[in-house]
This record gives C-alpha cells, sequence and structure tokens, in this order.
C-alpha cells in the first residue's frame, strides 16, 4: 500500500502556501513586507511556489530606515532584478527632516520612527488591508502567541487580549475599513527549518549571513561592524577586521556580529547547534527588558 | 539543543547535511496540553523542552532570574517560567491564551499547542487542539479526575482528536504510589467509555522532577509503559489521515494570462490523478483533470495536505469556494446542516442573527435556525437551553444562504469543520463540527396542544365506550405506578396483572424498559425528553384506555406536572396514581440492575434520586409502603382500592 508520506519540511511548506493562497483570495489589497533577511528570502520563494506559474500577484515593501547595510540593499536589488517582483521602497520622511539616526536619539526612538512609524505609515498611504510578515513563533516567548492573522486596529495596535481564536486553517478575513490584518505564513518554522530549507531549495541569501573579514568594533560586548562612516567612533576605537557573520539582519549600527568560521549554510547550521544563545539575543534593541518585544509588538512593530 | 540529547552532535559538512536532511524528513506530530490550573502543564512543557536540550541559555539565565519574582516553585528553577510568554499571564501566574512551542527528537518534530486550563477557555482549547493529532491531559495524582479533567476530554474527543495521553502528574507528591496511579487510571477509563473512537494511554509522571517525561523514572520501577516522550514519538498518526474521499477546495483561480487557467488548492482528503474524472460542486459540471502544477513541475497524483494547482480540461465555471470531487464519492451539497457548536464570544449566540458561516474556502451568510440542545460539559448532559454562552458547547441547526459542499467532521475533518462570524463586528464566534444527519437521533417533536396541521379532524367509531365496556365487562382504568428506581414497581406491575387476569380480566402492562426499546427509543434522559417519554406514554395509555383494557403503567415519571399531565391526557375518571413509596436506602439496597452502583461511580448520570430529582405526589390516590410489605400484599390493597372505588366487580 502506498502511504502517501509527507515529510515535515513538506507539510511546513504546503501550510505557508496555503496561507499565501488565502490571504491573496480574500483580501483587497495585501503586500509583502520583505526585510531582505533570510525568513524574507524563505517567504518570497514560497510566494513564487503559492502562484506558480504565474507571477506574484501583490508588491514586496521594504521599509527602509537608511542604515541598513549597504550589503542588504544590493541583495534587494539584486533580487528584484533576477525574480522580477514589484517593489515599494518606504523611507520615513519625517525622520529623514528631523535627521533621525540611532547614535543621536538612541536605538529605541530610531527603530520606532524609522522602522514602526514608517510601516505604519507606508500601509496607511497604500491603504493595504494584509501585510505579509516573515516572523515565527519560535523566536521569541511573546511571539508563541500569535496568530496566523494577527488582527490590528485602525492604529495598527495589536492587543493580546483581544485576537480571533483561530481553529483549523479556517481563517477569518473580515476587517473593516482601516483595520488590517499582518499575516505571518512561517509561524510554524523553526530557525532550523529556514537553513534547511534554504540549502534544500539552494535560496539565495545576503552574503553577511555567511563569515568574513569585517571591520568591527566592539561595544558592550556586542561587535559592531563599521559599515559606513556614519558610525561614530568612541575616542581609542579603531575598526578591526575580523572574521564575523551575522545571525539576522536589522540596522547595521544595531546588529550584532559574532565571531565565525562559518561561509556555508552547513557550518552555519553546525555553529548554531554548538551555540548557546538565541537568535535574537544578537539584536542590541531587545535586550532593554525581558518583555520589551512584546510592548513594541503592540505599538505595531513586527 | 535541537537535538535529543541521545544523538551526537554533527561535525563534519557531510554529517550536518545528512542531519538536516534527516530533520527534514521526519514526521510532525501536533498536540496539546491540558489540564487544570495547578496540574503543572506549563512545568511540563518547559521539562520537555529543558530535557530534549531545547532551551537556549539565555533564556534559562532569564528563567532563573525571573525564577526568584514569578516562580511558584522551591526548587532552583521553575520549567513552567520557559513558557509562560505574556507579561499579564505572568503576573496572574497562569497561562491566558493558546500558546505553540516547537520541538524535536532524532525521531519526529514536535509543535505543541499549550492551552489553558482555566475555566473560562474552553474556546482557547478548542482553538488549540483544532489542529492537533494527540492531546496530553494532565490530572493532579492528588486530586484525581476534576470536572475540567472531564471538560478537556470530552472537548478533545469532539474535536476528532484520536489519541489522549492521561498523564497523572506529580506522582512525586503520592510517594509514587502505584495504587494511587491504578486508582485514577480506573476512574479515567470509566469515564471515557463516553468518548468517541479514542486511544488512551496512561502514565505517571513528575512533571517537575522528570520522572517518566523523558527520562524513564527509578521512582517507579513497577512502570513499565514507557516515557511521554516515547509514545509522543512512537504514536502512529499518519494513518488518521482520510485518503479515500477525494476533496479539493478551490481557493484560488490563477489566470497568468488567456492561455492559462489554473485552480489553486491544498487536497483536503482522497487522493487527486492526472486524468482523473472530477464534478465541480456545487455546478455539478464534469471533467478530468489535465494537470497537476507545482513549482517543481508537474506531478500525477496530489494527497493531503499538498498545495497544488489543477489544469481541467474543458472549459468549466469553476471559482473559489467550489470543490472538485470524485463522480462516486460525493459530500453533502446544501445548504442545512446542523453542528455542534464551541461558543467563542461574550455576546451570547443569537438565533436567527445575522452571521458568517467559514466552511473550507467558502464564506456565507448564515443563521442558526435552531439550538436542540447545550452539553453540560462537566457532566455530559444535554440540557434545555435558549441560548449558547461563551465557552458552552451546543448542538445547532444551520442554514446558510448559498450551497457548501461538507462532510460530517467525524469522517472528514478538513471538510467537516466551520467557524461562525459574527457580520456586524467581524469577531469569530463560534467554532462547529458538522454532524452526520443520517445517523442522528430523531429529535423529540415538541408536544403541544393541537395537532400541527388545522386540517386534522377526529372521526367517530361506531362502537361505543360502554359497548366496550360490556363486552369486557370491566372499567377501563390506567393505574399510574410511580417511584423511584428499585421502589418495586414492576414487581407490583407484574403481580397484579398477572391476578388482574386471573379474574378475568384484561390488562396490560407499559413498562419504561420496554418502551424506551422501542416507541422512545430516541428519547434519553434529559428532563425534556423525560417529559416527551411521560406524554407519549399516557397517549398509549389512554389509547388502551379507549380500547377497553386495564392499563398499568410502570415508569419513574419524577416529574409531578408530567404526572399530572398524564391524567389530564388519559381523563380524570380513568386514572389511579399509584405511589410506590420506598426509601431511597432501601432502593439502593435493593438495586436490582445494579444502577444505583453505576451512578454513584458516575458511570450513569441523570439518575433519579442520585443526580435527578423526584418529587414524590402530594395526593396520590394511593400510597403503598413496600420496605417490610410482601408484593401480595400490595396487590391486595390495590385490587381492594379497586373495588372499593367500583372500578373493579367484587
Amino acid at each position: 500500500m502506498v502511504m502517501y508520506n509527507f515529510s515535515h519540511l513538506q507539510q511546513l511548506e504546503a501550510e505557508s502556501i496555503f496561507i499565501i493562497r488565502e490571504v491573496a483570495a480574500s483580501f483587497d489589497k495585501p503586500v509583502m513586507l520583505y526585510s531582505i533577511g533570510k525568513d524574507s528570502s524563505v517567504m518570497l520563494r514560497l510566494a513564487q511556489k503559492a502562484f506558480h506559474p504565474g507571477p506574484i500577484p501583490f508588491p514586496l515593501m521594504h521599509v527602509d530606515t537608511t542604515f541598513k547595510f549597504k550589503e542588504m540593499i544590493a541583495f534587494r536589488k539584486r533580487m528584484q532584478k533576477e525574480i522580477g517582483f514589484d517593489l515599494l521602497v518606504w523611507i520615513n520622511q519625517t525622520g529623514i527632516k528631523r535627521g533621525m539616526n540611532p547614535f543621536d536619539f538612541g536605538s529605541e526612538e530610531h527603530t520606532r520612527v524609522m522602522k514602526t512609524d514608517g510601516l505604519k505609515q507606508a500601509l496607511d498611504h497604500y491603504g493595504f488591508d494584509a501585510a505579509y510578515g516573515g516572523a515565527r513563533r519560535d523566536e521569541e516567548k511573546s511571539r508563541a502567541k500569535e496568530r496566523i492573522y494577527s488582527f490590528r486596529d485602525r492604529f495598527h495596535q495589536w492587543d493580546p487580549k483581544n485576537q480571533r481564536p483561530e481553529l483549523w486553517n479556517l481563517y477569518n478575513n473580515r476587517v473593516n475599513k482601516g483595520e488590517s490584518i499582518r499575516v505571518f505564513p512561517l509561524s510554524n518554522w523553526t530557525e532550523l527549518d529556514i537553513w534547511l530549507y534554504i540549502m534544500q531549495e539552494d535560496i539565495p541569501i545576503v552574503p553577511l549571513y555567511f563569515a568574513d573579514e569585517r571591520p568591527v568594533v566592539e561595544r558592550d560586548g556586542n561587535l559592531i561592524m563599521v559599515d559606513d562612516d556614519r558610525l561614530p567612533l568612541e575616542p581609542g576605537e579603531t575598526p578591526k577586521m575580523r572574521k564575523v557573520r551575522f545571525r539576522t539582519l536589522g540596522c547595521y549600527p544595531l546588529t550584532g556580529a559574532i565571531d565565525s568560521e562559518a561561509d556555508t549554510v552547513p557550518k552555519i547550521v553546525q555553529e548554531m547547534l554548538l551555540t548557546k544563545t538565541s537568535e535574537r539575543s544578537g539584536r542590541v534593541i531587545d535586550s532593554d527588558k525581558s518583555a520589551s518585544m512584546e510592548e513594541k509588538k503592540r505599538e505595531g512593530y513586527f | 539543543m535541537y537535538n535529543d540529547s541521545k544523538n551526537t552532535m554533527p561535525t563534519t559538512e557531510a554529517e550536518v547535511i545528512e542531519y538536516l536532511k534527516r530533520h527534514g524528513e521526519k514526521d510532525m506530530l501536533r498536540f496539546l496540553t491540558a489540564g487544570s490550573v495547578d496540574d503543572g502543564k506549563s512545568t511540563l512543557i518547559g521539562r520537555l523542552l529543558y530535557d530534549s536540550k531545547m532551551i537556549y541559555e539565555d533564556q534559562l539565565a532569564a528563567v532563573i532570574e525571573d525564577s526568584a519574582t514569578h516562580g511558584t516553585t522551591n526548587t532552583d528553577f521553575d520549567p513552567a517560567l520557559l513558557t509562560d510568554g505574556l507579561k499579564a499571564e505572568r503576573e496572574q501566574g497562569i497561562t491566558i491564551d493558546v500558546a505553540y512551542r516547537y520541538f524535536s527528537t532524532d525521531k519526529r518534530n514536535f509543535i505543541i499547542a499549550d492551552t489553558p486550563g482555566h475555566e473560562q477557555y474552553t474556546r482557547n482549547m478548542a482553538t488549540g487542539g483544532s489542529t492537533c493529532d494527540l492531546a496530553v491531559i494532565l490530572i493532579d495524582a492528588r486530586h484525581g479526575i476534576l470536572e475540567q479533567t472531564r471538560r478537556h476530554s470530552f472537548i478533545a474527543s469532539l474535536l476528532g482528536i484520536r489519541h489522549l495521553a492521561v498523564c497523572v502528574n506529580k506522582m512525586d507528591l503520592v510517594d509514587y504510589s502505584q495504587e494511587v496511579f491504578e486508582r485514577i487510571r480506573s476512574d479515567y477509563e470509566g469515564f471515557a467509555a463516553k468518548l468517541e473512537d479514542v486511544d488512551l494511554h496512561f502514565i505517571p509522571i513528575s512533571a517537575l522532577l522528570g520522572d517518566n517525561v523523558v527520562d524513564p523514572s527509578e521512582n517507579m520501577p513497577w512502570f513499565q509503559g514507557g516515557t511521554l516522550l516515547y509514545y509522543l514519538e512512537t504514536v502512529p498518526v499518519a494513518t488518521d489521515r482520510n485518503l479515500i474521499d477525494m476533496r479539493f477546495p478551490v481557493q484560488y483561480v490563477l489566470r497568468p494570462d488567456l492561455n492559462y487557467r489554473g485552480y489553486c488548492g491544498t487536497v483536503a482528503s482522497g487522493v487527486l490523478r492526472k486524468g482523473d474524472e472530477i464534478v465541480a460542486l456545487p455546478s455539478g459540471a464534469r471533467t478530468r483533470v489535465a494537470g497537476i502544477t507545482t513549482f517543481e513541475g508537474d506531478v500525477a497524483e496530489a494527497y493531503p495536505p499538498m498545495a497544488v494547482t489543477v489544469t481541467v480540461e474543458d472549459e468549466v465555471d469553476v471559482s473559489r469556494g467550489d470543490m472538485l470531487i470524485h463522480p462516486n464519492n460525493r459530500p453533502h451539497v446544501g445548504q442545512d446542516f446542523e453542528a455542534l457548536v464551541v461558543w467563542m464570544n461574550d455576546e451570547p449566540m443569537k438565533l436567527n442573527g445575522s452571521y458568517l458561516v467559514k466552511s473550507t474556502t467558502n464564506l456565507v451568510p448564515a443563521a442558526i435556525t435552531d439550538l436542540h440542545y447545550r452539553f453540560d460539559i462537566n457532566s455530559l448532559h444535554r440540557l434545555d437551553a435558549d441560548t449558547l454562552n461563551a465557552n458552552e458547547i451546543g448542538r445547532v441547526a444551520i442554514s446558510t444562504h448559498r450551497k457548501i459542499s461538507f462532510d460530517p467532521y467525524q469522517r472528514n475533518r478538513s471538510t467537516g469543520c466551520i467557524i461562525i462570524v459574527d457580520r456586524n463586528t467581524n469577531a469569530t464566534v463560534g467554532a462547529g463540527m458538522i454532524l452526520d444527519r443520517e445517523k442522528r437521533a430523531a429529535q423529540p417533536v415538541e408536544a403541544t396542544a393541537e395537532p400541527k396541521s388545522e386540517h386534522i379532524r377526529r372521526e367517530a367509531s361506531t362502537v361505543s365506550a360502554d359497548e366496550r365496556r360490556a363486552l369486557l365487562k370491566q372499567k377501563p382504568t390506567t393505574l399510574w405506578l410511580t417511584g423511584l428506581s428499585g421502589s418495586g414497581k414492576s414487581t407490583i406491575a407484574q403481580d397484579l396483572e398477572r391476578s388482574l387476569f386471573d379474574r378475568g380480566q384484561a390488562c396490560f402492562i407499559l413498562d419504561g424498559d420496554n418502551i424506551r426499546h422501542g416507541l422512545n427509543r430516541d428519547l434519553g434522559f434529559s428532563a425534556g425528553d423525560r417529559t416527551e417519554n411521560i406524554r407519549r406514554v399516557s397517549e398509549v395509555a389512554g389509547l388502551l384506555n379507549d380500547a377497553g383494557l386495564i392499563v398499568i403503567t410502570s415508569f419513574i415519571s419524577p416529574y409531578r406536572e408530567d404526572r399530572a399531565k398524564a391524567r389530564e391526557i388519559i381523563g380524570d375518571e380513568r386514572f389511579v396514581e399509584v405511589h410506590i413509596d420506598t426509601p431511597i436506602e432501601v432502593c439502593e439496597s435493593r438495586d436490582p440492575k445494579g444502577l444505583y452502583k453505576k451512578a454513584r461511580a458516575g458511570e450513569i448520570t441523570q439518575f433519579t434520586g442520585i443526580d435527578a430529582p423526584y418529587e414524590a405526589p402530594d395526593a396520590a390516590d394511593l400510597v403503598l409502603q413496600t420496605a417490610d410489605t410482601p408484593v401480595a400484599e400490595s396487590t391486595r390493597q390495590i385490587i381492594a382500592y379497586l373495588q372499593d372505588q367500583g372500578l373493579l366487580k367484587a
């Protein structure tokens, strides 16, 4: 008898494709938030698969804080060219006018204005009623409770006590004008699943994930890459070339590198299996307090 | 840390590649954990994650730090804090929502739906359980089975979760006693006999100390059944899928250009093959599968839960919400169905209110037209109800504005589930499991004073009541025996029937159990069903009296109002109410059918005198004390009464 086996990874893929199609079919104006990171790269591949042989029927959008790594922007351009999706880039002009940067305003203020507020502005500007994001539930404790369709009110706020129950694969797509959902097709993927999928599918990712000699300075236990001359150096601080890589990608002054020799996906996975710190601890913004992610989510951060 | 402790870490690149492939090829088990507030659910999950090395050191450090402020245990760290995420719930010390956790061993990948045990959160358990193959039911060894244990088990079984891992937790607090474990197991088995189609597995554990969770317990050498993790790793679930009834709900119509039209969707059940003859529902249009497309290329067949794109040979009109099926295996197509519904909103259910129902990829306006009953989810009793409040479960009739295709949930989880959405607030207010109408028990017709149709008229007989009395030489009477189970009704009825017959009287017994085998086999023991039972019996007794017979009824008939109705139907002049007044202690000591014992053990419920009322008559025509009276004496008293009243010749 044929068993019709379906592996764990195939199940995750099928579930994500179902969600991506369901949103495209039942919302007026969806958009896929493209952060250029590895999870976004996987989500992008799943969107290609969902509508093959057709094109992706919604635009991708990158909320640019102007402090992203240069290599991320180069990679974004390359992907757009290779795959041919519609791409929107949004920069919060109010923030630009204020001269927003993480050094003078602090990491929290910078992230709030350029990322959180920028995202809200962009969603309002285009009138998107559904935004795909690449967040996973295993990333952080408070995300374990996030819905696949995460309902946001007119002010893009997330109320953990007022989320719709989600049963089977019957997602409730009803929103009033001005309200929206964030939808997380990768909710059930773990970091290991993401890497395995990248390897198996040969999905291109930003080279910053792989170890290389890069100029870094050490601050408060974090290795910060000197990606351009906007990073003010403290007295006595000189960038040193170190073989490092990044476990997550965000604004370069706010993203810590790790010393690493891993320059292939299997080596990254091997390093990850041996490593003793969880993924988001490389992000400077998360170490503020233990439940800070939850507060950011309430405000509309992904 | 992603690895089982028994695994060795891959070191070379080739080993890592091999390791990754193995990880991807393992299958997946989704399970939920349910227990009462202090049963140790979060602790168990924390233990599974910790012992299977899923916890990163920085998370562990945060937990140890947190243990000082939030910890509820006296050990060095509280595993529960590994899983409790939201601030508010941590401050309350309880989990208030469904949280999903991920871990894997070298055998399987797991998704845990961590669902709350708190009283008002039935809905969250339904949510978490809807996608699960297995439920871990936690029982505190010190307390045994609580109401919430029954509730969680019942909801799990309603949701079609076939495998229940019943963990008797906190065994360390009962000295790892085998006797305690066996008693709880036996109690649970008694209760679970009422649940449909479940596979039970019992394990004694201590989540806090780790006994029998991941590692076998040294403290319970008497238990050889394997650890919880071993069970989770080995229980077969792939066979739970429905591979027979092909259902392909169309999700998205793909038209990239004029030459291509594809139907995107996920196979809900069954196997779809290239070349298959298919029917599109609800239109009924027939065609064949031209191809099954995926990003990787065309495939010959698709099965659940594959997400594919189907092209067909003919130009048929198919859109989102339609269902492709095989011509000889059809779902129900219609606008009316019944479902068990879990109500999830603080706003109570409104009969005929304005709702939407989502079923597969359809979202259609619908009304809930009837509420047949509500479950008391602790006792599983069916109760009469006007509405469903949040966290209540009931059986409803639903009418949709358009035809949809569906199957009974027990047969097909994917095409038998629905959610109910409030059209005004857009909130998801209910979740339902469609019932099989072929198998349903007929609902009792509501007894009305008047016939349902105004065109019904009584016909007169040419034989008068007097002529019948003269023929049979008796006055037709109904002797209505009422009393507790075991009071002696049936025994007296039989002795009386014999005596009357031997005296040349035409008589007949209507017995409760006999009637429930036939005429009233659709009725249970709820208050509503009992009333209907008595109404029907009264009508029959009245007819038999009309035919000239003496009738002896032997029914508990516990409600005064029902007996008053019986008197009204049969006619006051023909009705003799005989109260068989036996104290409950005497009835229980007799217990001829072993029913009191079962009722006391909770195996049968709504048992009169135990957990259902008996309203003794205020003014019975005759009261018989049977505790110290031989049956013949009771019979003699009844015959004497009939003779005194002129109902029986001396």
